[in-house]
């Protein structure tokens, strides 16, 4: 019995969910469009196998929307005569994995730092929050020019100064939580039962900031995206034979009036994904918020 | 209100020494800049020489000291690329990207004020729907794609403008309209939600009750209501557009700071880097703390305490 009452309840939500999603047709759209694009990291690169080195220099600088060929050349083919959509899986399979550990790694480092500068504000509390000021004062892109320069460009290191130059916003976020969470009953009464401060701080209070941050890192993925492609454009990010979007583009830049496929088409494809995650959060924010949630549910019903 | 003042600027003070000490150490670990500047060839004596010339050699923390003491004189290091005085160097491409951030700014905000009061004036309405989408699609665009898809139009197409340089109006006009884009989209929506709040406030639906014009509802009443946060917004662009700045005027060409700080660490010129994060890291907070003095007349809550 019970075990039917948690099944309904559980379809119940995700109709609701569903219901809310059909109302913003644009939400929709995106969900589906990044369901794709993630389908395409995941699996894309087994897929195409090894057509992404593949040099055919017959079809050198090959036209893009022709069906004389193979589809795998369909949007053409690069000075090298490789399939550019073998290229663009592989780099999205690269983009999206360096976008995604950075947002988790800055949502972590980030979320903690907040958590416990709220918790214990003070001295150390004030300490963290001008970290966060530092950080935050000094052109993002510039400053992981400069980091990169220093060390390798490599991979991991990308990703640490990506996750480290969006950091400021996951800790002003979780603190500005923590601080209105903290006065609360439930954390009094878990204080006056004598638990400690780290159960109170991930048991009680951590869980309540999650909704917010994930909000936030929805929308910085596309920012994320958008850092790492700046910087590979500019020659500090990943480096050749890797591949990713921002890559690309500056790759293509050099044959612009030649083939104008090679730059402009990753260069849309990152423009679509952040579009598309911008979509989505904005319909996370309405859902997520009780006051504005009616928007979505009620549209059926209007006339009634 | 003096000590509200007081306290952020002894903050911002604070964040540029950190940032400052964080770039001086981080830049001593690039390398030997005399691989750089000698001819592969050049014999061990010349390289030592050429160390001992520059102060290479001392432990990091001379170097630093000496550093500190050249700076309460004002002095601010020697360019090893061009041989000149670095803060003049930094200080010829300052106004260069102050005037390309000024322009790309003011146009931006009065878009943003004018397209999102529009948008927020009837929510949900067709071109509030419409600039929801462009506006997205205005703050999601990669500024480096669009800058060279534009080139590649208007530059080697069409032939309406040249592909970079400085100069005359022409020269101006993509460089700014790219600037203009990210923030432009990302204040539409700013100033659209504080739109919306404000014009379904109160002291609105009594502007209007008293009989009130429709235009000074909205100019007077709302819109000096709904500016505040977007002030508040406007400032933390200050840091992106300097972001974007370093992208087109590397693309353009334009000898501004942001493309003299990317050559300047191409070529480990650690004295201009030092200067133009310092110079830059100063400009920034003052808007900064221009934007909060701004805020504080804005809002009698502040104003008046």
């Amino acid at each position: 019995m019970e075990l039917i009452i948690q099944k309904n309840y559980f379809f119940n939500k995700l109709k609701k969910i569903l219901s809310m999603f059909l109302n913003d047709k644009l939400a929709l759209i995106s969900i589906i469009f990044l369901s794709f694009m993630v389908f395409l990291a995941l699996f894309g690169p087994s897929l195409i196998n090894d057509s992404f080195t593949k040099m055919n220099l017959r079809l050198r600088n090959l036209e893009p929307f022709s069906f004389d060929h193979h589809f795998m050349y369909f949007f053409g083919a690069d000075a090298l005569g490789r399939s550019m959509i073998a290229r663009l899986i592989i780099a999205t399979q690269n983009t999206m994995f360096i976008a995604a550990s950075a947002v988790v790694l800055s949502m972590t480092l980030g979320g903690m730092l907040g958590l416990v500068s709220g918790y214990f504000g003070g001295k150390t509390g004030n300490l963290i929050m001008r970290i966060a000021d530092i950080i935050m004062s000094f052109p993002s892109l510039l400053l992981a020019v400069i980091v990169l320069y220093m060390f390798d460009p490599g991979l991991l290191n990308l990703v640490l100064v990506l996750a480290f130059t969006r950091m400021p916003i996951y800790m002003r976020t979780a603190r500005a939580e923590v601080l209105e969470i903290r006065e609360r009953l439930f954390v009094s009464a878990a204080i006056s039962m004598g638990a400690s401060n780290t159960r109170i701080i991930f048991k009680h209070i951590a869980p309540l900031t999650i909704p917010t941050l994930i909000t936030i890192a929805t929308l910085d993925f596309a920012f994320v995206m958008l850092g790492e492609s700046a910087l590979s454009f500019l020659g500090v990010g990943i480096q050749p034979p890797e591949v990713t979007w921002g890559l690309m583009v500056a790759q293509g830049r050099n044959y612009l009036q030649l083939a104008w496929w090679l730059a402009f088409f990753p260069g849309l494809i990152i423009m679509l994904v952040a579009l598309s995650l911008n979509l989505l959060s904005s319909w996370l924010r309405i859902v997520l918020d009780p006051r504005q949630r009616w928007r979505l549910q009620n549209i059926g019903d209007k006339n009634e | 209100m003096s000590k509200y003042l007081s306290k952020r600027i002894l903050s911002s003070l604070l964040a540029i020494a950190g940032l400052f000490v964080m770039v001086f150490f981080l830049a001593r670990l690039t390398g030997d800049p005399g691989h750089l500047y000698l001819p592969i060839d050049a014999p061990v004596e010349v390289r030592k020489e050429f160390s001992e010339k520059h102060g290479f050699n001392d432990p990091i923390y001379i170097q630093f000291g000496r550093f500190l003491e050249d700076l309460s004189e004002g002095n601010l290091g020697y360019s090893l690329r061009k041989e000149r005085p670095a803060i003049d160097i930094v200080l010829e491409a300052i106004p260069v990207t102050l005037s390309l951030a000024a322009v790309a700014m003011t146009i931006a905000l009065f878009g943003a004020i004018l397209i999102g009061s529009l948008a927020a004036y009837k929510p949900n309405g067709l071109f509030d729907r419409i600039s929801r989408v462009v506006s997205l699609t205005a703050a999601s665009a990669p500024d480096f794609w669009v800058a060279i898809t534009a080139i590649l139009i208007f530059s080697v197409s069409l032939r309406w403008l040249p592909t970079s340089g400085i100069g005359g109006f022409p020269y101006w006009i993509m460089p700014i309209a790219i600037l203009v884009i990210r923030p432009l989209g990302l204040l539409v929506q700013v100033v659209r939600g504080s739109m919306i709040t404000a014009l379904s406030s109160d002291f609105v639906k009594t502007a209007r009750a008293k009989g009130v014009k429709e235009n000074k509802v909205i100019f007077k009443h709302a819109l000096r209501n709904g500016l505040l946060p977007v002030i508040t917004v406007a400032g933390d662009q200050a840091a992106a557009i300097a972001n974007g700045a370093v992208i087109v005027e590397t693309i353009f060409g334009w000898p501004g700071i942001g493309k003299l700080m990317i050559d300047s660490i191409m070529q480990r010129d650690f004295a201009v880097v030092q200067a133009s994060i310092l110079i830059t890291a100063i400009v920034i907070l003052s808007i900064n703390i221009i934007i909060d003095i701004a805020y504080a007349i804005l809002d009698p809550r502040i104003r008046h305490k």
